[in-house]
């Protein structure tokens, strides 16, 4: 599903973020990315989105090489991938419906469809009661459920999140990565980004540990990681 | 990936009638949900528009008024004094013949003696002269299909060349000076229409800037969910059509409104100049110009500003 080769990454300022990196992730699986800030989760994540392209190596996510991605097909690309980000960037001038609805309203759906699977997906993260509410009203743990709600209603092959835990409580953490895994478990392949050790461990899936923009190979976090997934 | 991505072209049509009709809709809440910037746009672009086209109605008013004047242009002939009535009689007879002229009047020199002093009021200091001081006087109204091809020149050459003549001149010289200044106010009234509209496209492309900053954070979320630009700009230009058709709209209650207002100072002079002139409003066809054209300056206006703000929302 995800694989880098060599991959490179430098920002236009010069900064190397990230270095040599090599990886693979199955189809299915469930990942996360763990390391300090600045030490290149973000940048990895914004690789696979294309928000920014690598400038050595090769990326290929679910067959496609990204470097023949042209710009204008970008958007088509995204459309199969979703976001969970830390801070949930929800809009707050419109209701949790509308929000969860957007990713439906920018593919073009039906209004029943967009209904249908609205209501599926605030009903699998327990919120189909509050649909017509401001997310501003809701509370943090809610707003993130809101938040992946969005990212899954329009069933993409790839979950990707960005510290998603990185404002909640261990309870609501766990909680939230609970659910993650539930999306897992019907076949949505899920990345998280965290700098949360102790909560990732005790989800006891694979750990991909950078390091200064590298992964360190003594960290046995390579082939052997791999197998544990 | 791209399995989603491919549809057939029915489904396709129906996706992209769906969006038109979603942005459509949606940008028209976007202006009752900020009702106050949008009637400040919408005032701006009706004032505007209003402006020129005030000064187009003026003209086609004054047209109308003027319209009948061409075809009153009278050229008067002043004859020689000592040219006697009989000779004057037998000259207007040969003028007649001329293809150009409609109509030849001869006012004799008696009768112009006893006009003036009637008009003049200086009949004693007339009494006291021996002769008669004025000539003979010829006025002629060319025929009106001859005007267009210079004819009223030609008769003024040739009665020019005539030994009876000592002046020939146009009576109503100032109707083609008014012409001539009518006609500089229209180009006047052009440029300035051409000013108005860059400043209409500056403040739609102006509101339309504030809207793209506001909704940044949803540009950025739609980008991120697989919004293609044609998608996030639509709303924009939908919004910028509501300006333009609202504006249009109110240039167009403000005219009516301005008519409404001038008609009875107007026809009430008119009842002095004992005219039927009656001050004309616009037309079918011209309201749906204006209103063409206060949608085209939105749409365009807000286009020209999407085109330069949204490239600098880089996601992040």
């Amino acid at each position: 599903m995800i694989r880098f080769n060599n991959v490179h990454m430098q920002y236009r300022g010069g900064h190397l973020a990230l270095k040599n990196i090599n990886l693979h992730i199955e189809q299915g699986a469930m990942a996360f990315i763990s390391g300090r800030s600045g030490a290149g989760k973000s940048s990895m994540l914004r690789l696979i989105a294309l928000i920014e392209r690598h400038s050595r190596g090769q990326i290929i996510i679910n067959g496609q090489n990204l470097e023949r991605v042209r710009d204008n097909r970008i958007p088509y690309y995204r459309r199969n991938i979703g976001f969970v980000f830390q801070d949930h960037r929800l809009l707050l001038d419109r209701t949790v419906f509308d929000n969860v609805a957007l990713p439906l309203v920018i593919a073009g759906h039906g209004h029943t469809e967009i209904r249908k699977r609205v209501h599926a997906a605030l009903d699998k993260v327990g919120l189909l009661k509050k649909e017509s509410v401001n997310p501003m009203t809701l509370s943090g743990g809610e707003q993130q459920r809101v938040g992946i709600a969005r990212a899954v209603v329009h069933r993409p092959l790839l979950l990707l999140a960005d510290e998603p835990t990185g404002n909640l409580d261990p309870a609501l953490s766990l909680d939230t990565m609970k659910l993650f895994e539930q999306f897992n478990q019907v076949g949505v392949t899920v990345l998280i980004a965290s700098h949360d050790m102790e909560m990732i461990k005790k989800m006891r899936k694979r750990i991909i540990t950078l390091r200064e923009g590298r992964i360190p190979t003594h960290f046995g976090n390579m082939s052997s990681n791999e197998k544990t997934v | 990936m791209r399995n989603k991505t491919r549809n057939s072209p029915g489904t396709l049509l129906k996706t992209w009638l769906l969006l038109h009709a979603q942005s459509f809709i949606y940008s028209l809440g976007q202006y009752y949900r900020n009702l106050v910037t949008s009637l400040l746009t919408t005032a701006v672009i009706g004032i505007s528009l209003a402006l020129p086209g005030g000064f187009y109605l003026f003209l086609e008013n004054v047209h109308q008024i003027t319209a009948g004047w061409d075809g009153s242009i009278q050229i008067t002939v002043f004859l020689k004094p000592d040219i006697d009535d009989a000779v004057a009689t037998e000259f207007v007879d040969r003028l007649l013949e001329n293809t150009d002229i409609e109509e030849a009047k001869l006012i004799k020199r008696d009768q112009a003696l006893a006009e003036y002093k009637e008009l003049s009021g200086f009949s004693e200091i007339i009494d006291i002269l021996d002769e008669n001081p004025l000539p003979a006087i010829i006025i002629i109204k060319p025929k009106l299909m001859a005007l267009p091809d210079g004819g009223d020149r030609r008769i003024i050459e040739f009665l020019v060349g005539q030994a009876e003549v000592e002046i020939a001149q146009y009576d109503q010289q100032w109707v083609k000076r008014l012409y001539g200044i009518i006609e500089i106010i229209q180009r006047c009234v052009i440029l300035f229409s051409i000013f108005i509209g860059f400043g209409v496209l500056l403040i739609v492309g102006n509101t339309i800037r504030m809207a793209i900053y506001n909704h940044r954070n949803e540009i950025e979320i739609s980008k991120l969910f697989g919004a293609t630009n044609y998608f996030i700009c639509r709303p924009f230009l939908y919004t910028g059509f509501w300006y333009g058709l609202s504006g249009g709209v109110t240039s167009w209650a403000l005219l009516t409104l301005t008519l409404q207002l001038l008609k009875q100072p107007v026809n009430k002079l008119a009842e002095l100049y004992a005219s039927e002139f009656s001050i004309s409003g616009l037309s079918g066809p011209e309201t749906m110009i204006m209103l063409l054209c206060g949608i085209f300056l939105g749409v365009f206006g807000s286009w020209i500003s999407v085109q330069r703000h949204l490239k600098t929302i880089e996601l992040d």
